[in-house]
Parts: structure tokens; C-alpha cells; sequence
């Protein structure tokens, strides 16, 4: 085996980035410099907002799904309207349009955008790469069991799968069910359990 | 708007947020969402109208016939309201 591909650790290197901008690299580029030059924008406040969105990250949503397993009114209203819901808990999620699907003992349900990468980030974070493959993005919908299975979620016949396409202005995130043997958790050891993939409908929460 | 709706099935360039597979597929309106800019309008910079956004519930056995692998399974997409007719 050629080693001259390896790292001394035994990885491969990454291959460096030695091709030109695109198109879009360039137009970004272009757009922001404009913006710093006429005063629109300063490089802190561009440099503030990459790290508002990278702190972002699905113990957001856990803290919000924990809180509707102890407290019924609040699930409630985040079930009627999770933009509220979340924006009463604190979470700056800016214009988003957010839905929240409840898992129950007969209705599991499933997220995926189709058209593109839709995804609750304002109160999620980035979405995993997986989330915007076309391998995920066209089967989700198409066999949504036969995907569950891969991800180690198999479900009875007996539960209906209910799959969200977000195609427009909505937002989603899943309600997942309680975990059985949780009644004594405080609410923050509750938000431990919620993993991202269980407000994807990849998953459940961790058992305790 | 009817409870019972069909996606049209026109296919118009552009920057369309019906998807394809669900073209000229029937469902029932899950819930009315409010009205939201147009984005076949919007994605240009072009003036865009206000439309009424449906969530519209599918089985999926309406959605891929025979080869749904479990046709009462279910499938929710937001649909413009010029997108739908009632049945």
C-alpha cells in the first residue's frame, strides 16, 4: 500500500482545496466586503452572527422537549404554537415558523425536507449532512420504514409513520414520547435524554 | 377551501415549492397555516403576493399506489393555495 497518502497516524490527508472560488464563494465574498465598505455591516457584527448560529445546538430543542414532558400546559401550547413555546423558554429562533409532532404509543412521526435542507436551526443548530443527502431527502418519503430500520428504529406495524415533508414556510421538530422508568428525573436529567435524531424522528431518547 | 383537495398538476419552471411527486395527488387538509409570500415570486426579488398555505395529509398508498410500503402510513407537505383545488 502506498504510504505517501497517509498520515503517519495512518489516516488519509484531506486533499487540499487548490481549485478557484465558485461562482457563489465569489458573489459572497463580493456581498460582504460591499457591505463593510458602505457601512451596512462591520466585520464584528458578521463575525458575532457565525458564532450566534454555531451556538445553536440540539440541546435547545432537548431543553424545550424535557420541559413539555413535565409540564402539560406547556405542552400544550407548544403543541398548538412552538414558536411561542420556544420563545417563551428564552430561545432567540428569529422569524421561524416552527410545528412540533408528537410522538405517541401509535403515531411515530418522520422530517425531511425534499426540496432542499429545511430544518428547525434556529433552535436545532446546523442539521447533520445526512439530513440534506438525496439518499435520505427522496427515500424518508418513500420508505420511511426501510429507513427507520438503518437508523435502528424498528417499528411495528401497528404504529403509524406520519412523514413531514417541509416543502414551504414551515419548520418541524418531534415531540418524541417519554421514555418509560423516567418519573422521577429532574427535567434538566430529562433534556440529557433527548438526543437530536429523536426531534428528527430518527431516533428515541436515550433510556435512562 | 374543501376539506378534500388534488395538487394541480401543471409543471411550471421557476422556483416551485410543490413537490413533483405529489402532483396531481388528492389529501385532506391537516391545518390551515396563514397567508405567506409567494415564493415562485419571491426567490426572484420580484413583488411578491400573499397566498394561503395549506398542510395537506397524503396516505401513502394515495402517494405511491402499490408500491407504498405501508399505504396507511401518512405524508404531510405545505401546499399553496394556488396549487390546490378542492374536490
Amino acid at each position: 500500500m502506498p504510504h505517501d497518502h497517509l498520515s503517519p497516524s495512518g489516516h488519509p490527508y484531506r486533499k487540499d482545496d487548490d481549485h478557484p472560488l465558485t461562482y457563489w464563494q465569489t458573489m459572497e465574498i463580493a456581498v460582504r466586503e460591499l457591505l463593510v465598505e458602505k457601512g451596512v455591516l462591520t466585520p464584528a457584527q458578521i463575525t458575532a452572527q457565525i458564532e450566534a448560529m454555531d451556538a445553536r445546538s440540539p440541546a435547545n430543542g432537548a431543553a424545550v422537549v424535557a420541559r413539555a414532558w413535565v409540564d402539560p400546559d406547556f405542552k400544550a401550547r407548544l403543541l398548538q404554537d412552538a414558536s411561542a413555546a420556544s420563545r417563551e423558554m428564552g430561545f432567540d429562533i428569529g422569524p421561524l415558523h416552527l410545528i412540533a409532532v408528537e410522538n405517541t404509543k401509535e403515531i411515530h412521526n418522520l422530517i425531511v425536507c425534499t426540496l432542499c435542507s429545511c430544518y428547525p436551526r434556529n433552535l436545532l443548530g446546523l442539521p447533520p449532512d445526512w439530513y440534506k443527502t438525496r439518499a435520505y431527502r427522496s427515500r424518508a418519503v418513500r420508505e420511511p420504514r426501510k429507513v427507520l430500520e438503518e437508523f435502528g428504529l424498528s417499528l411495528s406495524k401497528e404504529t403509524q409513520i406520519r412523514v413531514h415533508d417541509s416543502t414551504a414556510d414551515m419548520r418541524y421538530i418531534v415531540l418524541p414520547a417519554r421514555p418509560d422508568g423516567t418519573d422521577n428525573l429532574s427535567e434538566a436529567d430529562l433534556a440529557a435524554l433527548v438526543t437530536r435524531d429523536s426531534m428528527i424522528g430518527t431516533g428515541l431518547p436515550k433510556q435512562p | 377551501m374543501a376539506d378534500r383537495v388534488r395538487v394541480k398538476t401543471m409543471m411550471p419552471p421557476g422556483h416551485v415549492r410543490t413537490p413533483t411527486y405529489l402532483r396531481g395527488k388528492e389529501g385532506v387538509i391537516e391545518r390551515t397555516l396563514g397567508r405567506f409570500k409567494n415564493p415562485e415570486q419571491l426567490a426572484y426579488g420580484l413583488p411578491a403576493d400573499e397566498k394561503p398555505l395549506y398542510r395537506v395529509r397524503f396516505t401513502m398508498g394515495e402517494v405511491w399506489g402499490d408500491q407504498a410500503e405501508c399505504p396507511t402510513d401518512t405524508l404531510d407537505a405545505e401546499i399553496y393555495a394556488h396549487w390546490l383545488e378542492r374536490l
